[in-house]
């Protein structure tokens, strides 16, 4: 609790660096390899990138490091003591998205040991910021283990650098046992789906349209969502909004209300308490419909501007910072990007071309449109699957613009290859190993491209790429509405499925996305120019040191 | 002729496109071909091209009435066939018929006995031209052929002109009984290709395996049935074929019967396939080449299995065997159907309107896809299994080389 002790900590990091082989030198990647629980204040990197495992991965840490020194043994000991013990620790190293679900049903309780937790803050005379909580924690290692502490904080840091890169596990739904704490913790409490597909127990299968109602009547318990963030997620859940950058946006603007709206208890530090907030919001969010992997990302963004927040702010200023902040990543990110991309993939596109597009994306819409005002003749393949038929919408707004389309549905997609000379796609996300995850079909499309020897462009905005890996479609995806697959708008004819839920041997699936392997895509057209499948995690790497300058 | 109403009705029928489905159509051809072959009055002489031309005839229309629909030619073909093999197999008796009369006629006169032995020769030969698959001997001697056939009867008749006439008359309406007698048996093939498709299940299914087909054929729902009731449990992933979503009908009889079906949208194809075992579909024709006309989105599916090293097995009564070669198989063995199984005509007719709206809207739907014989890991027919590089094989058992092109040659000829 006193000065020397605060001195000693906040030197730390450089003291700590001194006897451990970490060759990083630039501020950032020193930054990488200090503990979360140290520093989690003043590094959002960490904050942000090891999201989903802070907790999980602090132990493990910490037991591999048990084998090696008797003195870390009993520090994890002291350490386990400090984490029941101080309430704020915990509350830190609980950031994580998975677990985030938890704060939602704790509120009430965390709330109350929060208070315990500023007060101990305010004991030490430090702004309610991050720094002065993690002060306080250090302080309680501090006393007993001095050293074993500084040694321990080095060594973590290694592992966790390593662990880093490594996407935090994602929500398996069907390990029972995680099952049934999320559901004890959930907020919506869909009904489960009474058929479901074998083959992707892993993923969360509801009975559609009982969540819309559950949320309905469940807005005046739910104290702790922001009405425009529960307009928002009820938007999501009943499908009105759609496509990976408008979820974004609608998402960033939710949370910008939300902060607007946002004001800290006077004995609470505004870091913890808003992250804890945006925390609770995410949670929600992913209840209403699972995220994409670009709103992870930009759900990252958010939570790095809070934990960066320079401590001698005042609330009404952070929260001005913290607006405008994602006002320039919804500017450069998405909407700048996407004038980029369009710039980009136009000088593809020729007189006298034939160019193939599936589904909607708003990225090849706006590159349709752009090289048709710019006066490029050119015709336009618009292929549609069911059961979004999103295609239609580009149809209708490419014919109304006088542009020449051709549609037709994704069976005839080798039919009409014949004629095109180039292939147009929008994805979700690009993977750092080159894959494309994007609405279910493109994989198709993309191979019968490939097939036909037609290049196959994928317009991309960067923020959508992550480092995650994936191999193919079912570790990792969504399910739609079952129902959606046996009713076919406008085809009163089609009417075999009207009660498949009454046949005890049938299933309907209906998966939202999947993965094109790398090797169908010809390039991907980013805000960063135009690269090579295999040049992914680059772009992936340095998107990240930027995303930490920023 | 009292099969013309009969005949303009099948016409009627195919143009319209009425009949579905390729077993219903080659029944009702060969049940047509059948009554155009027994309403035929035969002369005594060259009863076998009479008839030939006869079917012929028919065949032209009704393969024009409906030039998409490949099981109409082929049956047409397979009948002309037919009516090759039953001459020839009488011709040939009738050889050895000439044989035996040559020797009980030996000792009574002896100046007679090379001529009929040598026009006997020379009928055999030119029936065996007729019959065999192509072979340079053949394709030179079609030109002589049909001039040569006509004068050896006349040639042989001279002597006992009136014994030979009288054997002729029951040679001919013993030709007609047996070609219609193997026009039955043809459509007796027709009906049953399922169950002897289906027999061949249990070999091919095992245990626990996932098969993946698209859209609906009858062929693959009673092969999968098949190996249901020979105890195997296995899991079905049913495309919906779309635009004309049949697949929802194949999960919904499936699921009835016991087995575990699961629906996908064609668009997941690809994401299923890595999970899938076996890919299983039906066909609408077999080319000669062992590429495979088949229903709409198939090419995409078997892409997607060849990528993923998964079995693409095609389900094809003979029935479907094709002895055309697709030169340009998407231009030409295609059909477009109506647009408003894929747009709503009503929601999109300001569009369509040239006048008001600036852009112009195209709606292809075409019905069938070309799946080129390097996909294809195995066909099964009626006859067992075969590789896609032995249909050709397959096909020369079915067809005489004449008979190829059925439609150019009358209208060239007659």
């Amino acid at each position: 609790m006193d000065a020397t002790r605060v001195s000693h900590s906040l030197g730390d990091p450089k003291i700590r660096r001194v006897g451990f082989f970490v060759p990083e030198s630039s501020t950032t990647d020193s930054c990488k390899i200090l503990s979360p629980r140290h520093l989690s204040g003043t590094l959002p990197d960490m904050q942000t990138s090891v999201d989903g495992q802070v907790s999980s991965q602090s132990n493990d840490a910490s037991e591999n490091l048990n084998l090696e020194t008797g003195i870390e043994k009993r520090e994890e000991g002291e350490k386990k003591v400090l984490k029941s013990r101080s309430k704020p620790l915990k509350e830190k190293t609980t950031k994580a998205e998975r677990r985030a679900l938890q704060e939602a049903q704790r509120a009430a309780k965390a709330a109350a040991s929060k208070d315990e937790g500023s007060k101990a803050v305010a004991e030490t005379g430090g702004a309610a910021t991050g720094r002065s909580t993690k002060q306080s924690s250090q302080k309680k290692v501090g006393p007993s283990f001095p050293l074993a502490a500084d040694k321990k904080a080095g060594d973590r840091p290694l592992d966790k650098d390593r662990k880093k890169d490594a996407p935090p596990p994602r929500m398996q739904f069907d390990d029972e046992s995680r099952m049934e704490k999320a559901r004890r913790r959930a907020v919506v409490n869909p009904t489960e789906s009474r058929t479901r597909v074998e083959l992707f127990k892993h993923l969360p299968q509801y009975e559609h349209g009982t969540k819309l109602s559950n949320l309905e009547s469940k807005f005046f318990h739910l104290g702790l969502v922001h009405p425009s963030v529960f307009e928002v997620g009820q938007r999501y859940s009943a499908g009105d909004i759609w496509g990976g950058n408008a979820r974004c946006v609608a998402m960033l603007r939710a949370l910008q209300d939300a902060i607007r709206d946002y004001c800290t208890d006077h004995e609470k530090a505004l870091v913890r308490d808003l992250t804890s907030k945006i925390n609770s919001y995410v949670s929600f969010f992913t209840e209403c419909r699972p995220l994409s992997m670009s709103m992870g990302n930009a759900i990252r963004f958010v939570k790095s501007r809070i934990v960066n927040l320079s401590t001698n702010h005042s609330e009404f200023e952070a929260k001005r910072t913290l607006c405008s902040d994602i006002d320039q990543f919804i500017n450069e990110k998405i909407i700048l990007a996407d004038k980029v991309i369009v710039r980009h993939a136009f000088t593809k596109i020729k007189d006298g071309d034939v160019l193939l597009t599936y589904g909607l994306s708003c990225v090849v819409e706006m590159i349709l449109l752009y090289a048709h005002e710019l006066g490029k003749h050119f015709r336009v393949v618009v292929v549609d699957s069911q059961p979004r038929l999103e295609g239609q919408v580009l149809l209708r707004r490419l014919v109304a613009k006088g542009l020449s389309c051709t549609y037709t549905h994704i069976n005839a997609v080798s039919y009409i290859m014949h004629e095109v000379t180039r292939v147009l796609l929008g994805a979700s996300a690009v993977l750092s190993n080159g894959t494309v995850y994007s609405r279910v079909g493109t994989s198709c499309v993309a191979m019968v491209a490939h097939a036909f020897r037609v290049p196959v462009l994928i317009c991309c905005e960067a923020y959508k790429f992550n480092e995650r890996v994936l191999l193919d479609s079912i570790c990792s995806n969504e399910l739609g509405d079952p129902d959606a697959i046996a009713r076919v708008p406008g085809r009163m004819d089609v009417n075999y499925l009207d009660n498949w839920a009454s046949e005890d041997n049938l299933r309907l699936l209906n998966l939202m996305y999947d993965a094109t392997p790398s090797d169908y895509v010809t390039v991907i057209v980013t805000d960063y120019g135009m690269l090579p499948p295999s040049s992914v995690p680059v772009i992936v790497r340095e998107y990240r040191r930027e995303h930490l300058l920023m | 002729m009292p099969d013309v109403q009969a005949l303009n009705e099948f016409v009627n029928l195919l143009k319209k496109r009425k009949i579905e489905g390729s077993q219903a159509t080659a029944k009702l051809t060969a049940e047509l071909l059948r009554s155009v072959i027994s309403h035929q009055r035969v002369p005594h002489t060259n009863q076998a091209t009479y008839l030939i031309n006869a079917v012929r005839a028919v065949g032209e229309q009704i393969i024009d009435a409906n030039p998409i629909e490949l099981s109409v030619g082929n049956i047409v073909r397979r009948v002309l066939h037919i009516i090759r093999e039953e001459d020839l197999s009488l011709v040939t008796d009738a050889m050895a018929g000439f044989g035996m009369s040559a020797t009980s006629d030996d000792e009574d006169d002896v100046e007679r006995d090379d001529h009929p032995a040598l026009s006997a020769v020379v009928v055999a030969a030119a029936a065996r031209s007729t019959l065999r698959p192509p072979s340079l001997q053949t394709l030179l001697e079609d030109v002589t052929d049909s001039a040569a056939i006509p004068p050896t009867p006349s040639s042989t008749g001279d002597s006992d002109g009136k014994s030979r006439s009288v054997e002729k008359g029951t040679r001919g309406r013993k030709l007609k009984h047996d070609v219609i007698e193997a026009v039955n048996e043809l459509i007796q093939d027709i009906t049953s290709c399922h169950e002897q498709i289906a027999e061949q299940a249990v070999e091919h299914i095992h245990q626990n395996e996932v098969i993946l087909t698209l859209g609906s054929s009858k062929t693959v729902f009673e092969f999968l049935c098949a190996a249901k009731e020979k105890k195997r449990s296995f899991k079905v992933v049913v495309a919906e074929g779309a635009p004309r979503y049949r697949g929802h009908l194949l999960a919904k009889e499936l699921a009835a019967r016991g087995l575990q079906s699961t629906v996908i949208a064609d668009s997941a194809c690809f994401a299923m396939i890595s999970r899938v075992n076996m890919v299983i579909v039906g066909a609408h024709a077999v080319m000669a080449n062992g590429g495979v006309i088949a229903p709409i989105g198939l090419h995409m599916v078997a892409l997607a299995a060849h990528r993923h090293a998964v079995p693409f097995v095609v389900l094809a009564g003979s029935h479907k065997l094709c002895p055309l070669y697709p030169h340009n198989p998407h231009v030409l063995l295609n059909e477009l159907r109506s647009p408003s199984e894929l747009l709503d005509f009503g929601e999109f007719s300001d569009l369509m309107d040239s006048a008001t709206s600036l852009g112009s809207l195209h709606v292809v739907n075409p019905a069938f896809d070309y799946v080129p014989p390097n996909l294809v890991s195995l066909f099964i027919t009626d006859t067992g299994g075969h590789n896609p590089s032995y249909m050709y094989r397959l096909i020369a058992d079915y067809y005489s080389a004449d008979d190829l092109v059925v439609k150019q040659r009358p209208t060239a000829g007659n």
